[in-house]
């Protein structure tokens, strides 16, 4: 991949209008370089979710530029004509909770991606299994997701976030529900692909245990994004 | 591509088993209620089909003999046999009444027919035909009768000796067959306290009973005695013979109400069960409403159920064509299980109704497309609600 694995200029984001125009995100700047890993926090009502669901494509932001790779997807409005496309190839997502789907097993949680984007059913699942062994979930692979434990099913998400090799992964909140080994041993997974898939990835968190892993964190208060460096970077 | 409707019907298939069982029993009834109306249409076209007749004789300005009362003289078959084109004629009676075999009743129409002419039972799957002239009766399975049982029809016994099958009247009820004169009695003849009462009501008549004229008051009690009347004449009409001429012969010359097999097909079917048949077709429309309605619930709760999987699903990229196609199928796949509970219900039990119930295959074939079409229509409640789930709702904030 050349260039940057994300980057984000100007990125505004208003609900509504006249008098009841609330600007959720006013200028927020930031770049993530494919393979590395940054922290998105901030408090209650700052605009996370909101700068989510710019990234993830699912609501338009309403001025700003936004670069994936090198090409770029947004600027004063959308450039990419297949949103749906774009997050099914391009994005991965981790929810807080895995979110998996009940009625599929393990492998075909993570399949169903290429699945989705016309790969034949036996590559798919090829793709899936390396992935869940990437993951250490691999002897999972033909259960259910109710007969895994909450760390297992956090990383089949994360293997599912991978199934596609997105440059990019949005983690929103993916340690809130374990506890501090669990919690570890996720970002040290997330670091870890990344770096193997060089992929981009944003953690939003308010999860003290693993703000010091990252080398950099993006501060957002007020819908301003502010960078400072991370303790994990030293 | 995965089915997601399949895996989500195997992952929960108690839920969607037991849910098609319930809407199967009311497929089952359904098809069972189609069965009845079938049945109706059955029996009247057997009814015709059974007599014999090429053509109905019957007392003018009536619909007689199943649809209407209709009285004849027992003499107007001679004049008809006369007729060009007519072959046979015979007299017939029909009575619905309660049978007795022993402390218990039947329901039955009884017929009175001369054996060996037309009106006869045309196979007997038991027994033998009526051969003497009094007292013998043959009787459809249907009543419960066997051979040798003894009936009692009003003031008569009758000895069971031949049993048929499928010989009942338009309203479904198994038929008894007894010689004619043991018939007209049976319908026209009054009990013995009525008789003695009239004999005495007429001997008390002056005009009736007048010293002068020896012999008019005896003529006139042996006419109130003696019964010559039947419901119809039967008439078989000789190869080649256009029908409705011979009807329109009889009607014109012998001023007689006649009908052909068409004609009585058309009482019979559109006329004698057209109210039954509208009200099967109510029960139908509302049953039809009740499993679209209940599909629909069913669906659209398991749809809610999923709003969080639907998000999800739709936030990595799934169609909203895969997505809609996910809950049709899943529609379909309960109008499939409710189908075939509800065909192998209605089977099982439909010959445990008292009247036929005929299962045709083709209504069968057009139930079942019926039921995938209502499932497709009940599915687009919770497909509009999926499609309009906001990927957005998967992430949190």
């Amino acid at each position: 991949m050349k260039g940057f694995g994300i980057h984000i200029e100007g990125l505004r984001k208003r609900y509504g209008e006249g008098d009841t125009a609330v600007d959720a995100l006013k200028d927020v700047n930031m770049t993530v370089a494919p393979g590395e890993v940054v922290g998105l926090i901030g408090p209650s009502g700052s605009g996370k979710s909101t700068l989510l669901k710019c990234l993830g494509a699912v609501i338009e932001p309403t001025a700003g530029r936004m670069t994936l790779g090198d090409e770029v997807i947004f600027e004063d409005g959308w450039r990419i004509p297949d949103l749906r496309a774009l997050r099914r190839d391009r994005i991965g997502f981790v929810f807080q909770a895995p979110y998996l789907i009940p009625f599929l097993d393990v492998t075909d949680n993570v399949a169903l991606l290429p699945m989705l984007a016309g790969k034949p059913n036996g590559e798919a699942r090829q793709r899936a299994n390396e992935l869940l062994a990437a993951l250490d979930v691999g002897h999972r692979a033909r259960a259910q997701p109710s007969q895994l434990s909450g760390g297992e099913q956090q990383r089949v998400a994360i293997a599912r976030a991978l199934a596609n090799q997105p440059p990019v992964i949005l983690a929103d909140e993916p340690t809130a529900p374990l506890d501090s080994e669990r919690a570890l041993s996720v970002v040290r997974i997330l670091n870890d692909m990344a770096r193997q898939f060089r992929t981009a990835i944003i953690v939003v968190t308010h999860d003290e245990k693993i703000i010091p892993t990252f080398k950099r964190i993006y501060h957002i208060r007020d819908g301003k994004t502010y960078e400072e460096m991370g303790l994990g970077a030293s | 591509m995965i089915s997601l409707a399949g895996r989500d019907i195997l992952y929960s298939w108690s839920k969607f088993v037991l849910t098609g069982i319930g809407l199967g029993l009311l497929i089952g009834v359904t098809l069972t209620m189609a069965g009845v109306y079938r049945g109706m249409v059955d029996d009247a076209k057997a009814l015709i089909s059974n007599s014999g007749a090429d053509i109905w004789v019957v007392q003018r300005d009536t619909q007689g003999p199943y649809a209407e009362s209709s009285s004849l003289r027992d003499d107007v078959y001679r004049a008809l046999l006369g007729l060009p084109g007519v072959s046979r004629a015979a007299n017939v009676t029909y009575l619905t009444m309660q049978v007795r075999l022993g402390n218990t009743d039947v329901r039955a129409m009884v017929v009175g027919y001369e054996p060996g002419q037309p009106g006869e039972p045309g196979y007997l799957v038991a027994g033998r035909q009526i051969t003497r002239s009094h007292y013998e009766a043959v009787a459809d399975v249907k009543t419960g009768f066997q051979l040798g049982d003894t009936i009692r029809i009003r003031r008569h016994d009758y000895r069971v000796v031949g049993l048929t099958r499928r010989m009942v009247s338009s309203g479904g009820d198994p038929m008894v067959f007894i010689p004619l004169k043991d018939a007209q009695e049976a319908q026209f003849l009054k009990d013995n306290d009525a008789i003695l009462n009239e004999r005495a009501r007429t001997t008390a008549n002056p005009t009736l009973n007048r010293p002068v004229v020896p012999g008019l008051l005896d003529a006139i009690l042996a006419s109130q005695n003696t019964n010559h009347n039947v419901n119809a004449v039967l008439v078989q009409i000789a190869p080649g013979v256009d029908p409705e001429q011979v009807a329109s012969g009889i009607r014109r010359w012998k001023h007689l109400q006649a009908f052909t097999h068409l004609q009585m097909e058309e009482i019979l079917v559109s006329k004698l069960i057209a109210t039954s048949a509208k009200q099967i077709g109510m029960f139908l429309v509302i049953l039809a409403i009740v499993s679209a309605a209940i599909v629909a619930f069913i669906i659209y709760t398991m749809t809610l159920g999923k709003i969080r999987e639907i998000a999800v699903l739709k936030l990595i990229g799934t169609r909203n064509r895969t997505i809609a196609g996910m809950i049709l199928q899943q529609a379909m796949g309960l109008g499939l299980i409710g189908f075939m509970v509800g065909k192998a219900a209605a089977t099982v039990w439909a010959p445990f109704f008292p009247k036929f119930v005929l299962l045709e295959a083709g209504d069968a074939v057009r139930g079942f497309i019926v039921v995938m079409l209502i499932c497709a229509l009940a599915s687009t409640l919770a497909i509009r609600v999926a499609l309009r789930v906001d990927p957005a709702t998967a992430i949190g904030g």
